[in-house]
């Protein structure tokens, strides 16, 4: 049975080496996305975090702003 | 109406949904590969081969609508001067990208046992390769331009040029003697698809979509903190 699912009558190279690169290709995409956001939330909590109290205070009133520093979901 | 596009409004939507794509997609790719490696019949005349089209066929649709949808957007935002419609092009181009290059790659490879031949200058094949080029032409000039106008400007016409090509690359099997086989999937008149592959297919494709939106998300996201970090800078 798993024999047969991994050479599936010759044609297993094939099939499994179309399906690794699709999973490879989402998974270095997924990867490189979730670097590049991170990259930039950091700079930003970096920038806020430099901001004068009432400088920082006006940026806190802006909705988006504070939702960047308090987004905890990891993405 | 467009006041609804606004950053700040999309954001504190596209700031939560990523994990629940996330969780959504784990779900249906588990299904899916199960279903396209193990479950799913082999084919009376191409045998396993056949299960290389489960990739292959959803990352091609997938990749055309992509492109569909970012020259609707890049139109309409040049029309009507909506920048965050040029943002949401910009974050879909990676994942139509990728998604490009893999149907390229599948396609190379389902090539050599059908065809004997990794790549063949048809109709189809070529078209595809120029559309993923016109992808390329896309994300590098959101690269190289500094200049918000004229990177719309050349985006928008990039997509433009682009698109007169997915009726090409749709219609290729059907004008040319292709090596390519013509759609098996119809949606105006009855698919030559068994019902045994067409739901692994059904699953895989809803899959990609499923990713293709997760990326799009954190793109979208990630664009939005770049905009947001330019105005920490001008205070």
């Amino acid at each position: 049975m798993i024999s047969e699912i991994l050479f599936m009558n010759g044609y297993g190279l094939y099939v499994w080496s179309s399906f690794a690169f699709t999973l490879l290709s989402f998974f270095s995409l997924f990867v490189v996305t979730k670097i590049q956001y991170a990259r930039e939330r950091k700079k930003f909590i970096v920038k806020f975090g430099n901001l004068k109290s009432e400088k920082a205070s006006f940026a806190k009133s802006q909705s988006i702003n504070k939702q960047i520093l308090s987004n905890t979901s990891g993405f | 109406m467009f006041k609804y596009f606004e950053p700040s409004k999309i954001f504190s939507i596209t700031s939560k949904a990523p994990k629940y794509v996330l969780f959504l997609f784990i779900i249906f790719i588990s299904i899916g590969l199960t279903e396209a490696l193990i479950l799913s019949p082999e084919d009376y005349k191409q045998s396993h081969s056949v299960r290389i089209m489960y990739v292959h066929v959803p990352a091609a649709w997938i990749t055309l609508g992509i492109f569909s949808s970012m020259t609707l957007l890049s139109i309409v935002g040049y029309i009507f001067k909506i920048r965050n419609f040029f943002l949401i092009s910009k974050s879909l181009a990676p994942s139509g990208f990728v998604f490009i290059i893999i149907a390229l790659v599948t396609g190379s490879i389902w090539g050599k046992p059908t065809w004997g031949t990794w790549w063949a200058w048809d109709a189809r094949i070529t078209s595809m390769l120029i559309l993923a080029l016109f992808y390329l032409m896309y994300l590098l000039v959101w690269r190289l331009y500094k200049n918000e106008d004229k990177i719309f400007k050349i985006s928008a016409l990039i997509t433009i040029l682009g698109i007169i090509n997915v009726p090409i690359i749709k219609y290729s099997v059907n004008w040319w003697n292709t090596l390519h086989q013509p759609a098996s999937i119809n949606i105006l008149s009855k698919s030559t698809i068994h019902p045994s592959m067409l739901v692994p297919l059904a699953i895989m494709t809803a899959a990609f979509a499923l990713f293709s939106l997760l990326i799009f998300l954190m793109k979208y996201n990630t664009e939005l903190i770049k905009i947001k970090n330019k105005g920490l800078d001008r205070l």
